[in-house]
């Protein structure tokens, strides 16, 4: 394993226990605010001190509680881009990028001057960093971070503090900087695009505990858990019980679905994409739900519509937690301005999350 | 017109020299004891920075002639410390001009630590990690970005150190005396002219004050404010 994390950390109010172990070039975490995906990064890097655990990066032991190991940030050799990139605002961006350096000599000058060039920061090289974009702003930031040569990078929400269309367009400019770095990438972050395009491997955090870990296509496909699902995005939620090795009950939509598959045993709820369902009109058809809509919401490239299911069992969640999403997509949706709301929608038998 | 210049010509300028090198000195002193008890307060846990700030504090808020007071008893040369330092170092503080300094230093150093600290408190702290994981040293990064950050803060501290240290007054009349030519600073000549009821000397002894004060003033807020780039107007 290049990076063997294995962290943990009690405050008052939260308690932080994870392991992150990963050869991948490219790593994700996913984790809403408070999970404790800022705290694992800090912890990584040094500048946050921890309980006991252990952290290693290509065979170095950078902490180790047993042994006593604990080296100072200044030594880890591990760079960290910080949520507001943390530029310093009294110097040039030069001398940001040289800061890492140490002693100031003509030839760090050239090789500051050279990172600046490959990130496309020529002639801004004496603006402070006040005087810069965002987008400026995280090249000089990345620049300085790579001057020196890290063995891992740690992204800290690194396109949080952008607006949406720098965001997208940095994301790619993220990738394409990164490209020549042989080291490991750690990147946090609470957005699924981000991560999804991104990441390699994914570790989901919820309230300092790792719920999900695994390659990123496979734990978008299978989040195996309610709260990791969520946080794929998945917006659509129902109690499920096993009713046959093949069919499953989705008790919060009065339906039950028959699968090709073999059914694993203790299933307690199922997720649905919003993106993922099937209009059908006409004759009901296997694994369809009626489509009852509540509410529209038209978006730029999308619509959401807003359903109700039919016979909501007696017992049922409250009639807003009930509400079941699907958004459509324009091509789809030209079809149904020809043909009319849908009377059904049907559920792929592939795109249903089984959920513990 | 003429009888101010022959005012000026007759005058004995020794309260300005003494009154500008203490205050000077003084201001030099605070300034880096100032930053460098700012620094270990801050790390302090809440308890312990409560202690030590008003510790740091109280001479600013007790009346200078009850810090005059203790410094009159530590540093008296029948006191222990006096004595020590008479003997070893051959150094005289009470009635002398190291008392001047000793005196003005301490009654404006809180000026300096309270400011500076107020400053550093308000740094992202981000900086000083980005700075660890960039290697750069605990001094460089505390020189070269928690110092210059904090820039606007601690120019302020200074100004308010400086003006305080030159025209101190109550701890210096205790420690120092007002010896003329030695320890009489512009404070003690001003009222001791207003005693003698010669208020044309004293009026343009409070002119010249006032000149100062604004000179200093305006040079440091010229000084610094060319390094604010970085300060944003609202």
């Amino acid at each position: 394993m290049r990076l063997n994390a294995d962290i943990r950390k009690k405050t008052a109010d939260f308690s932080l226990d994870i392991e992150i172990a990963s050869d991948a070039d490219r790593i994700g975490i996913l984790g809403e605010s408070g999970s404790g995906k800022s705290m694992t990064l800090r912890s990584i890097a040094g500048v946050e001190d921890i309980s006991s655990g252990r952290i290693e990066v290509n065979g170095r032991v950078l902490y180790d509680s047993q042994t006593k190991t604990n080296l100072k940030p200044q030594k880890r050799n591990v760079g960290y881009m910080f949520q507001n990139y943390a530029l310093f605002p009294t110097m040039s961006v030069l001398k940001n990028v040289m800061a890492g350096l140490g002693k100031p000599t003509e030839e760090k000058r050239a090789k500051a001057m050279e990172m600046l060039k490959r990130f496309r920061m020529e002639g801004l090289e004496n603006r402070l960093p006040g005087e810069l974009s965002g987008g400026q702003q995280q090249r000089a930031a990345l620049a300085r971070i790579m001057v020196t040569e890290p063995e891992l990078i740690l992204l800290d929400e690194p396109f949080s503090a952008l607006d949406a269309y720098l965001r997208d367009r940095m994301q790619l400019e993220m990738t394409e900087m990164l490209k020549d770095f042989p080291g490991q990438v750690l990147m946090v972050s609470h957005s699924r695009d981000e991560l999804y395009r991104f990441s390699e491997e994914l570790f989901v955090l919820q309230a300092g505990r790792v719920i999900r870990h695994g390659a990123t296509a496979d734990v978008f496909r299978d989040p195996e858990s309610i709260e990791a699902a969520r946080l794929t995005g998945c917006k659509n939620f129902t109690r499920a019980e096993k009713t046959g090795d093949k069919t499953l009950r989705l008790s919060d939509w009065g339906l039950e679905v028959k699968m090709t598959k073999y059914i694993p045993d203790g299933i307690t709820h199922a997720g649905y994409r919003a993106h993922r369902f099937v209009p059908v009109w006409g004759e009901r058809q296997d694994n369809c739900i009626r489509f009852i809509p509540v509410r529209e919401d038209e978006l730029p490239f999308e619509k959401n519509y807003y359903f109700r299911p039919e016979n909501i069992e007696s017992d049922s969640v409250h009639a807003d937690d009930s509400i079941i999403s699907w958004f459509v997509q324009n091509e789809e949706q030209k079809e149904i301005d020809k043909r009319g709301l849908p009377d059904w929608l049907r559920l792929n038998e592939e795109d249903i999350l089984l959920l513990k | 017109m003429e009888s101010v210049t022959e005012l000026a010509k007759s005058l004995d300028w020794s309260p300005l020299w003494i009154s500008l090198k203490t205050g000077i000195v003084a201001t030099v002193i605070s300034f880096f004891l100032g930053l460098w008890a700012a620094r270990k307060v801050i790390k302090k846990d809440y308890r312990m920075k409560s202690v030590l700030d008003g510790i740091l504090t109280l001479p600013m808020v007790l009346p200078p002639t009850v810090a005059g007071f203790f410094l009159l008893l530590i540093f008296s040369r029948r006191r222990p410390l006096g004595m020590f330092l008479d003997d070893t170092f051959n150094l005289q503080v009470v009635h002398t001009w190291l008392g001047c300094i000793l005196a003005a230093t301490v009654i404006a150093f809180p000026l300096m630590y309270r400011n500076a600290r107020a400053a550093f408190e308000q740094i992202d702290a981000d900086l000083v990690f980005a700075g660890r994981t960039l290697g750069m040293s605990e001094t460089s990064i505390f020189w070269r970005v928690v110092v210059p950050t904090a820039g606007p803060g601690i120019a302020s501290g200074t100004i308010l150190t400086f003006a305080r240290a030159m025209g101190e007054y109550g701890a210096t009349s205790m420690l120092a005396g007002n010896i003329p030519g030695k320890t009489g600073t512009l404070s003690q000549r001003i009222a001791m002219v207003i005693q003698d009821g010669d208020y044309v000397t004293a009026g343009f002894w409070v002119i010249v004050v006032m000149v100062i004060a604004f000179i200093a003033i305006f040079l440091i807020n010229l000084i610094t404010g060319k390094q604010m780039k970085n300060v944003r107007k609202w």
